[in-house]
């Protein structure tokens, strides 16, 4: 039975789309995608400026609803629940504007963001400072994202590249199965940008990525397989040196790089 | 970046600080100590004074659960006293039963105006947590204009506009205490207040008080982390009830009478009042507003008529001018004292409170001249105000108030830039102190 | 019957025109600013007040006329010299700006013209018999109520719908940081919003001081009224403020005049109900007793159910 459930277990896909429409009025914004993410592969999502992506995200995420299609996480269908349902699950994202909790500490967003995960839910009978997993959890996420020396300060008034550090790690604190990255490496230097890659590398390890960049650098170097989304449709999804080569994306979208 | 744990990063009120002022135990014992002791210091041992700390303690509690809805959980309601009120009558029913014999000691009241509170913020609760901000505010004053429209109607319950009254000293006297001299009301009050401040800080310290900052800041985001923010926004306002109808539990004990006005919009606006002026967001913040409040209300009335129009300036200029409220001013200054670098901002502002004194004497003078005019034509022209008899039908008390004003005005802006240099001096002056220290 | 359904519902249909009058501006503010004016009855009342006194040292024509221009000019200076301060604290410290503005006016008030009621009698020049309905004569200055109301509607959203300013005016309804973007001078047209809203409750005040008795507690007993009008119609609909104002206006006037309890209904179906029942003493509330609830329960409702409220275009 167990063997039984293991093989169905690996041909269960991590995250799955099917034929996800989205309409705002009567704007279409997202027109039919279909994508099959497998477990612990890193995805990267590409395309130009107004394509969907971020809109994308919002609908897996829960922020909107689908005006069509399903969306399915590990097999089960997530379509249309509220942003914390979903979390609930395992799947977690980041936001392309930095979005924490600028009046706690950075300690505290971190602190904050893995609770549910570990099963505290509405408890009102603890003391948080006395959970000795949430607070070992809490300082490995820090030395991982390198704010420890800021542990105490109050999140709104960190630097930008510090805010978006914070930004994964509030993403990665819960453990999620599945971890959605908007953009991560958005106004990053160079260096700060490899400093990024290497955490989201470190992070991503035994989990599944869905990322979208505008770096190219950046998707080459991590993404196992890349699609690329213009207009709200996906007109390729394969691994990074076929898309490199496929004219049709390079007309869409890699052509005006290369010409930039 | 930090320097040995003391950060040079303005502190927001933040809940770090909170811990390491809640963290000592040591600082428990201190308030209650104090506690124990006001009723006797020189000008608080009178029947009055302690009718007056007990005014204060209860307010605190009552002020410390709007902090928990407001600064805590970004809730602002303007029908907070619904619960405060209900608990005040589940208080004053069950002090008559008591009357009747019902054999429950009188400290154990406020516990009926906690579950009170509770029973109905989870009932309101339900239906109006689900949105947040403005909509909430609204449905908030909708709710306590039905709550008090209700309480109007049902005399039976309520007594109407006159209330109903109870004799807290017709009971059950453990230990030889009757309840009747203020004194033993003040402690039970003080008694309730500590706890209730030790519950709420507490429960700030749990992970669902936690996440009422969360979603304070961010209710967007605390769905991304897997928290239904409505579910924490209910939670909160159920124990936020709770907390008011145990302060209004203590308000029936006090006073022996409930009216209607107890859920009114009065009893709203002043809880709101006290904590915007307190400072929003923190625990010292609503104790400080209680206090201020209590006394402005208690003591501003004796000198003059006008003292309503007062409070309301008093509260404008917080909203304009110190948002943070007097915590505010005080966690403002609070790096100056532990850099000892405070000397001369100090002597700064003694040196713009003069014409500050001056301005404000002839502001003062002109509204006390009108007021009285306006609403006590029979008392005749002649009025003493700060030991001076004028004659208000002449035109010199205006002329000189209003020259008070115009002079002190133009001095006082005048010593604004002296208050910004002794600032700019202490700053430079702690930082050179810190730096200095390593 | 048929007398009070008649009267009825010419007093409903005024008494909703006079809240139109009052909440048109607060909805032209709240849209635009998103500022929920608390001091918006006040302004109302300070309108009855001036027009009071500028009657009594000119006359009632030029007081139709200053009246209103005065307390525009009280609201650009509001605007000017404090609100605009306390904008970028958010909006919660804006609703207490405007909390502790009521506040003050009211003060004021007392200070210039008492704590007692003032005579602010219909003057002379409006107060003849418009006709005569069922035996009771019907007030031309009520008519001329409804007819200020209905132009105040009809400028309204001429002036929302056909002019330039109107349309960046709708514009900001949805997207306020946007057309400050585009170069528009948010501050100045803030101040001309924030008077303009003023002023019209301004017009309402004298004229619909009438209606009402003339005291400092005037607006506190109009001004939550006036916030459920607003919420109802929907934030940032005028046709929405005006529906509303009509349905609750009707409502509430038809309720006062229906004397009827629930006891009277089940005494009509021969039902009897003993008088210590429990239930008696609800049974005996008679719907004119209801009727200061009904707007309030309409709030709660409405934005339990439809927070957008009828006809609305964002929720905050």
């Amino acid at each position: 039975m167990t063997l039984v459930k293991a093989a169905h277990a690996s041909t269960r896909r991590a995250l799955e789309l099917r034929d996800v429409r989205k309409s705002f009025g009567a704007m279409q914004i997202i027109r039919g995608v279909s994508v099959d993410i497998p477990h612990g592969e890193r995805h990267a999502i590409i395309g130009p400026n107004g394509a969907g992506k971020s809109t994308l995200f919002n609908l897996i995420c829960g922020r909107f609803a689908p005006s069509g299609g399903s969306i399915l996480l590990d097999g089960e269908a997530i379509t249309a629940q509220p942003p914390f349902k979903i979390n609930r699950r395992g799947i977690a994202r980041s936001f392309q504007v930095t979005n924490i909790f600028p009046r706690l500490s950075v300690y505290e967003n971190i602190r904050c963001s893995l609770l549910w995960s570990l099963g505290y839910k509405y408890c009102f009978w603890r003391n948080v400072g006395r959970l000795r997993d949430a607070n070992e959890r809490t300082e490995r996420i820090l030395e991982a994202i390198g704010m420890t020396p800021k542990r105490d300060a109050p999140a709104g008034v960190l630097t930008y590249a510090e805010q978006r550090a914070l930004e994964i790690g509030i993403t990665i604190a819960g453990d999620p199965q599945v971890i959605l990255l908007d953009e991560p490496t958005a106004g990053m230097s160079r260096a700060e940008t490899d400093h990024a890659v290497a955490l989201i590398r470190t992070v991503s390890q035994g989990r599944t990525l869905v990322m979208v960049e505008h770096d190219m650098g950046v998707v080459f170097d991590l993404a196992d397989r890349i699609s690329v989304l213009v207009y709200g449709q996906i007109i390729a999804t394969d691994v990074p040196s076929r898309i490199r080569a496929n004219e049709t994306v390079q007309d869409a979208y890699l052509g005006s790089a290369r010409h930039a | 970046m930090t320097r040995d744990g003391e950060t040079d990063i303005p502190r927001l009120a933040p809940p770090a600080a909170l811990r390491r002022w809640a963290a000592t135990r040591r600082l428990w014992l201190v308030a209650a100590a104090v506690l124990i002791v006001l009723p006797f210091f020189p000008g608080l041992d009178s029947n009055f004074g302690r009718s007056l700390l007990s005014q204060m303690g209860i307010a605190a509690i009552f002020a410390l659960s709007y902090n928990l809805l407001l600064g805590q959980t970004g809730l602002l309601s303007f029908g907070h006293a619904v619960y405060f009120g209900l608990g005040a009558y589940a208080g004053i029913h069950l002090m008559r039963a008591i009357n009747g014999g019902l054999p429950i000691p009188m400290p154990l009241i406020p516990i009926a105006g906690a579950a009170t509170g509770l029973a109905f913020g989870v009932l309101f609760g339900a239906l109006t947590t689900r949105r947040a901000g403005v909509v909430f505010a609204l449905i908030s004053l909708g709710v306590g204009e039905l709550v008090l429209a209700a309480m109007r109607m049902a005399q039976g319950f309520s007594g109407g506009e006159e209330g109903i009254t109870a004799n807290r000293s017709l009971g059950p006297h453990p230990f030889g205490l009757t309840f009747a001299p203020q004194l033993q009301v003040y402690y039970v009050v003080a008694f309730w207040a500590l706890i209730a401040t030790v519950l709420m800080v507490a429960f700030l310290r749990t992970p669902v008080g936690r996440l009422c900052n969360a979603v304070r800041d961010n209710p967007e985001r605390a769905e991304f982390i897997g928290y239904d923010p409505v579910r924490i926004r209910l939670i909160a306002f159920s124990v936020a009830a709770m907390f008011a109808g145990l302060a209004g539990g203590l308000h029936a004990l006090n006073y022996e009478i409930v009216a209607a006005d107890a859920v009114g919009a009065a009893q709203s606006g002043t809880v709101l009042l006290m904590a915007y002026i307190g400072g929003v967001g923190t625990f010292l913040g609503a104790i400080l507003g209680a206090i201020t409040i209590t006394w402005l209300q208690v003591s501003l009335s004796d000198y003059t008529s006008a003292w309503q129009l007062y409070l309301g300036l008093f509260f404008m200029a917080a909203v304009l001018f110190a948002p943070g409220g007097l915590a505010g001013l005080l966690l403002l200054h609070a790096p100056l004292v532990r850099k000892r670098a405070w000397v001369g901002v100090l002597k700064a502002y003694v040196i713009a409170s003069l014409p500050a004194l001056v301005m404000l004497a002839g502001g003062v003078t002109l509204l006390e001249i009108n007021y009285r005019r306006a609403t006590q034509p029979e008392v005749g022209p002649r009025m003493t105000l700060f030991g001076v008899t004028m004659d208000t039908s002449t035109p010199w008390p205006w002329l000189v108030a209003l020259g008070l004003v115009i002079v002190g005005f133009y001095a006082f802006r005048r010593s604004w830039p002296l208050v910004s240099a002794a600032w700019r001096r202490a700053d430079n002056a702690a930082l050179a102190r810190s730096e200095g220290g390593r | 019957m048929l007398e009070i359904i008649a009267f009825s519902l010419l007093n409903g249909v005024v008494y909703g025109l006079l809240l139109f009058m009052v909440s048109s501006g607060l909805t032209l503010i709240f849209s635009m600013m998103g500022v929920l004016n608390f001091a918006h009855a006040s302004m109302f009342m300070l309108g009855a007040y001036f027009s009071y006194q500028i009657s009594r040292w000119i006359g009632f024509w030029p007081a139709l006329v200053i009246a209103p221009l005065l307390v525009g000019g009280v609201g650009a200076a509001v605007e000017r010299f404090g609100l605009r301060h306390v904008h970028r604290q958010g909006h919660v410290a804006e609703i207490l700006f405007t909390f502790g503005l009521a506040y003050l006016i009211v003060e004021f008030v007392v200070m210039v013209w008492g704590r007692n009621p003032i005579e602010n009698r219909v003057p002379a020049a409006i107060d003849f018999p418009l006709f005569t309905l069922f035996g009771t004569t019907y007030p031309f200055y009520k008519g001329l109520m409804m007819a200020i109301a209905v132009a105040m509607f009809a400028f309204l959203y001429l002036a929302f719908k056909r002019t330039r300013l109107g349309l960046i005016i709708r514009a900001a309804l949805t997207h306020p940081q946007m057309v400050g973007a585009l170069g528009h001078d948010v501050p100045r047209i803030f101040v001309l919003v924030f008077a303009t809203g003023s002023a019209l409750a301004g017009v309402a005040g004298v004229i619909g001081g009438f209606a009402f008795l003339t005291e400092p507690s005037m607006a506190q007993s109009l001004g939550p009224i006036v916030f459920v009008v607003v919420v109802v119609g929907g934030m940032g609909s005028i046709s929405g403020a005006f529906i509303a104002s009509m349905l609750i206006g009707i409502v509430q006037t038809f309720a006062v005049a229906l004397d009827y309890s629930l006891l009277d209904l089940l005494h009509t179906l021969r039902v009897a109900m003993p008088s210590d029942s429990p239930f008696y003493a609800i049974s005996s509330i008679r719907i004119a007793q209801v009727a200061p609830l009904i707007p309030y329960l309409l709030l709660v409702v409405m934005l339990i159910v439809r927070p957008r409220g009828l006809l609305g275009t964002r929720e905050t």
